[in-house]
């Protein structure tokens, strides 16, 4: 592999990597702070890249759609905590499978339903059509550059959030100790409202941004569910920090995976996970 | 409900499934052993989440690499012997649990119910992205294992009937299995990792090995499940392995009331009656069913078996409303 090539190949390693972090992150933090295992995670993906596609037929512009999908994501996240995860925080871990394994197979259907199980693109603003030239015949997409760095200015966002504002203090506090944080006299309910709600909006947005490059299909979100519960394990659970390492290994374990090894390219990430697991059985960044 | 009712009821039901294939047509008791294969899945999946408390979300994994080896163990234009394809594909089974246990058993709670998972995928994509299988298409068992034991054949797999008894026959044997494994001092050690692991430990007993004992039996006899499924229907696909499939069994287990392996056999009763009630409906039955599943765990804890004794509780009690 010649270097312009490797180059490529670790942009691609990246915005792989930092996409799959969104939807980790809001997964790590769900189960962290409010104790929930959230099978229908991955269906909030597949909303987010169903809802780019409706509001970019809409609008004409992914980027307008975007900036309304993501207070759709919120609002919808917010109303599935009131309507049913409220219900789940005291039920034991198999309940909480069981009743988000119902939500998948809800989420499908209402999605077949309503925009039926066609395969749709969604066009790349004209903005950000543009490739960069590397070499002679190679160049790389604008596009991906963009969804590298809008997911790294996330990231950024998210460590700020949490480790340096008041709701990120509270956030952290919740997850230590619900009872204390009820008792000191902060809305705990309104805290993982916000926090439930705020994971949808991640992964709806991972969604939104992966649309154009992955097109929008039928279960699309559960392999990318099964992918962040690999890294949601490698990383440590609870851990965004964890999640963000295990994100990028991931993202280089699966790109480079399929260029160097194609028939082992589907168990590379699990071989990963399985290496990772025997050297520590709670993952890389454990909490304390 | 007392034992002695329970038998009875036992008794009635079985009488009921050995009668059926001279009442119901062809359909029905393809229907009624694809229900039975299930069970024996489900009840092998009780020994690890209701009986040990380790909730397994790979179990598929087992039954696929099981209902795939007895597809490549039989060659294109013969059977198999049923005497040997059935053993091996058990024993595959039981390695890969064997294997994978030793993995996913040093975690605990919600990291061993992702990374069985995890696992399974593995499995999965092993059969969907090589050739090994014939990739995502699968592969056709053109011939059931034979039962000829030196020439002489006491039953014939290909009769629909005796398949039928065959498949009866292997979820008894399952039943009494597992019955007698839980009476069994070693049972009785899975019990107690189930309610306090700490102690077990500090009785002096290696849990891990108990566990991984139990791990493999499970995944053993989930193979069993997985063997007659393939030959039942003639054909094996990746899903087999999908992470549907072993959602779909714990559905089953949860559903029917956990640990006590009746449960279970409820369970694939009532999932596979389901599946067939709303897939006459709509085409967009699956709606339906996540509908259900929500509706059930919100309010109906402890699963169908509990819910006879939780009814009559609220009778006695006196209070009629919630």
């Amino acid at each position: 592999m010649d270097f312009v090539s490797f180059l490529i190949q670790v942009l691609n390693s990246l915005q792989y990597g930092l996409l799959l972090f969104l939807v980790a992150s809001g997964l790590t933090l769900v189960f962290g702070i409010m104790g929930i295992i959230n099978l229908a995670h991955g269906s909030f993906y597949m909303v987010g890249a169903y809802l780019a596609f409706a509001l970019t037929s809409m609008t004409g512009n992914l980027m307008l759609a975007i900036a309304l999908g993501i207070p759709l994501a919120f609002v919808f996240g917010a109303i599935l905590e009131w309507a049913l995860f409220s219900h789940l925080y005291k039920r034991d871990h198999l309940e909480q499978v069981l009743l988000t394994y119902g939500l998948i197979l809800i989420f499908e259907e209402l999605r077949s339903l309503a925009v039926g199980d066609e395969v749709h693109g969604v066009t790349i603003p004209e903005l950000f059509s543009a490739s960069i030239p590397l070499s002679d015949n190679l160049s790389y997409p604008v596009y991906r550059l963009v969804i590298s760095i809008v997911c790294l200015a996330l990231a950024g966002g998210l460590y700020w959030l949490i480790q340096k504002t008041r709701l990120g203090m509270m956030i952290r506090a919740g997850s230590h100790d619900r009872d204390m944080v009820k008792a000191l006299g902060i809305d705990i309910n309104l805290l993982y409202r916000t926090v439930f709600a705020l994971g949808v909006a991640l992964a709806a947005l991972a969604g939104m941004l992966a649309a154009p490059i992955s097109s929008v299909y039928p279960g699309m979100g559960s392999s990318v569910l099964i992918i962040s519960f690999v890294i949601v394990v490698i990383g440590g659970v609870g851990s965004v920090w964890g999640a963000l390492v295990a994100a990028l290994v991931i993202g280089f374990a699966d790109t480079f995976g399929k260029v160097l090894l194609p028939d082992l390219a589907g168990l590379m990430v699990y071989l990963v996970m399985a290496v990772v697991l025997l050297w520590r059985p709670e993952g890389i960044f454990k909490k304390a | 409900m007392n034992s002695r009712t329970s038998t009875i009821l036992k008794l009635a039901v079985l009488a009921g499934v050995l009668a059926f294939p001279a009442f119901g047509s062809a359909f029905y008791a393809e229907l009624v052993a694809k229900v039975l294969i299930l069970a024996i899945f489900a009840m092998s999946l009780d020994l690890l989440v209701g009986i040990t408390g380790l909730v397994s979300f790979g179990h598929a994994a087992y039954f696929g690499i099981a209902a795939y080896a007895v597809a490549l163990l039989t060659p294109k234009y013969d059977p198999a012997s049923l005497w040997l394809a059935l053993p091996a594909s058990v024993l595959a089974a039981a390695v890969a649990a064997f294997l994978i246990g030793l993995f996913v058993l040093r975690t605990k709670g919600i990291y061993f119910i992702m990374v069985t998972l995890a696992f399974a995928q593995m499995a999965y994509y092993v059969f969907h992205d090589t050739p090994v299988g014939g990739g995502s298409d699968g592969i056709y068992l053109n011939f059931k294992p034979d039962a000829a034991i030196a020439g002489w054949a006491p039953f014939d797999l290909n009769e629909p009937h005796h398949l039928y008894y065959f498949v009866v026959g292997a979820m008894l044997f399952v039943y009494a299995l597992l019955k007698l494994v839980l009476r069994s001092p070693f049972g009785r050690v899975l019990v107690g990792i189930r309610s306090n692991e700490h102690r077990m430990l500090s009785l002096g007993y290696a849990t891990f090995r108990y566990k991984l004992a139990a791990f493999t039996l499970a995944g053993g006899l989930a193979g069993l499940a997985g063997f007659l499924y393939a030959v039942l229907f003639g054909f094996v696909t990746p899903e087999y392995l999908s992470w549907h499939k072993s959602g779909d069994v714990l559905l089953m287990v949860i559903l029917g009331g956990m640990g006590n392996l009746v449960g279970a056999i409820a369970g694939a009763v009532a999932l596979v009656g389901l599946q067939e009630i709303f897939t006459g409906l709509t085409k967009h039955w699956q709606l339906l069913m996540g509908l259900t599943i929500v509706a059930a765990v919100l309010f109906m804890p402890g699963g169908m078996t509990a819910t006879p004794a939780r009814i009559l509780a609220r009778i006695n009690g006196g209070k009629t409303n919630e």
